[in-house]
């Protein structure tokens, strides 16, 4: 028997002028076919002007045992939002 | 439904006493509503639960575009024909979005693809059922998507990710489907008593079928129930069968069709429709094989799949020599 083509991750961008966003995957034998796929696939209704296609198997992603290391340190940084900065009301534009 | 009666593997619906403290911080999760996803950590029946109901789904949208492929040569119009054809690619995708979640979980594409073929994993008893004119094709997408539709809007909800975002897609293309489905249903009804005559006879064999879809009643259920639990199941089949027949009815009502049931009628008291028994038996039967063309769908699939495998595996040798002449020239 044959061996199964690729997968691919498939990014594309909205109408919207929004960043490429992932949509999902698909097969295909190279990034020419998973583009063409693609279009076929998850543009069926204008829901694209631009899509980015890359090997599933060339992602690497943070894994969920991470979390905590990755993402706790920014939990106590209240600092970094403009709430944490109280304005007096006769101020404005700020 | 498209995944119709999914075997979670469990005898009974785990106490919460038994779980080891992984299961129970998943279970606290899925009870909080925080979406699972492909590497989180999972118990292996919601792993398997979840393949094997995610496939059925998929299965089941890739063989219904059978019986109305049938009909694409014949549809009466240029622009019943584009619409049909358009349809019937978008069920195509649906399966794909499907695959491609299941595939998140472990499972390959070819793997699937060989469930199905060994008759190991099942798709909808409902396209077990032939097309015999076209008013089948104006009921299916009015009767067969509408309850597609009434199923699959609360699976967008479910607890898994990458199944929950697919759900969401396929659900903002089906009342495309359910609407031109009605639309051929209401140019055959306004049209000569024989186009009408045509719809009704339609409307006969696809109402109880279509009843059928959601399944056999579940409160008995231990997988119905484990599923509840885990959030891939959010309403119970008799509960998604009564909101269906409740919607359906006053449409059948405008078209001037008769529902073939004796024993339907509104009940006041309770506020929904009262229907007559379903043939269970049947639709054991068509679980079973049994169905009038169980064997063609399947046939016709394995064939499409075999008679392909030159193309894919000449597509892959191809772009194979491309990329080594590629790493030569660089
Ligand atoms: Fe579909
Ligand atoms: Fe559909």
């Amino acid at each position: 028997m044959s061996s199964e083509w690729p997968l691919w991750e498939i990014f594309i961008r909205s109408q919207h002028g929004l960043a490429h966003k992932h949509v999902g995957s698909l097969h295909a034998v190279d990034a020419q076919m998973a583009i063409r796929n693609a279009r076929d696939v998850y543009t069926r209704r204008n829901e694209g002007i631009s899509i980015w296609v890359a090997r599933s198997a060339d992602i690497h992603a943070s894994s969920p045992g991470d979390k905590d290391a990755l993402f706790e340190p920014s939990n106590d940084k209240v600092y970094r939002h403009p709430t944490f900065f109280p304005m007096p009301d006769e101020v404005k534009h700020i | 439904m498209y995944a119709q009666m999914v075997d979670t593997g469990v005898s009974k619906v785990q106490d919460v006493a038994q779980m080891t403290p992984e299961e129970r911080a998943f279970q606290d999760r899925i009870d909080a509503d925080v979406k699972v996803e492909p590497k989180d950590w999972m118990p292996e029946a919601y792993r398997r639960t979840l393949i094997r109901q995610i496939q059925q789904h998929a299965h089941s949208e890739i063989v219904g575009m059978l019986p109305e492929g049938n009909w694409i040569t014949r549809a009466p119009s240029l622009q019943r024909k584009a619409t049909l054809m358009a349809k019937v690619q978008d069920e195509g995708g649906h399966g794909l979005y499907l695959y491609c979640a299941a595939e998140t979980l472990g499972v390959s594409r070819d793997a699937m693809i060989a469930d199905l073929h060994a008759g190991r994993v099942k798709y909808s008893s409902i396209f077990n059922y032939p097309t015999l004119t076209w008013a089948d094709i104006g009921t299916i997408g009015w009767l067969v998507d509408g309850a597609a539709i009434m199923n699959q809007i609360p699976l967008c909800r479910c607890s898994y990710g990458p199944y929950a975002r697919a759900m969401i897609r396929v659900c903002k293309e089906e009342s495309f489907h359910q609407r031109q489905g009605y639309d051929i249903m209401l140019a055959l009804c306004r049209g000569t008593p024989e186009q009408k005559a045509m719809a009704q006879d339609a409307l006969n064999r696809w109402w109880w079928p279509s009843l059928m879809m959601f399944g056999p009643p579940d409160a008995a259920s231990v997988h119905s129930a484990q599923s509840a639990r885990w959030k891939i199941k959010l309403l119970s089949n008799d509960e998604l069968r009564q909101r269906f027949v409740d919607q359906t009815v006053p449409q059948a009502d405008y078209l001037g069709l008769a529902v073939p049931d004796d024993r339907l009628a509104w009940n006041a008291e309770r506020g929904h429709y009262d229907f007559g028994e379903i043939d269970w038996q049947e639709f054991h039967e068509v679980i079973k094989g049994n169905g009038p063309c169980n064997r063609e769908r399947m046939q016709t699939r394995i064939k499409a799949w075999e008679d392909g495998a030159w193309v894919r595996e000449a597509a892959l040798a191809h772009a194979e020599k491309h990329a080594a002449r590629e790493r030569h020239a660089a």
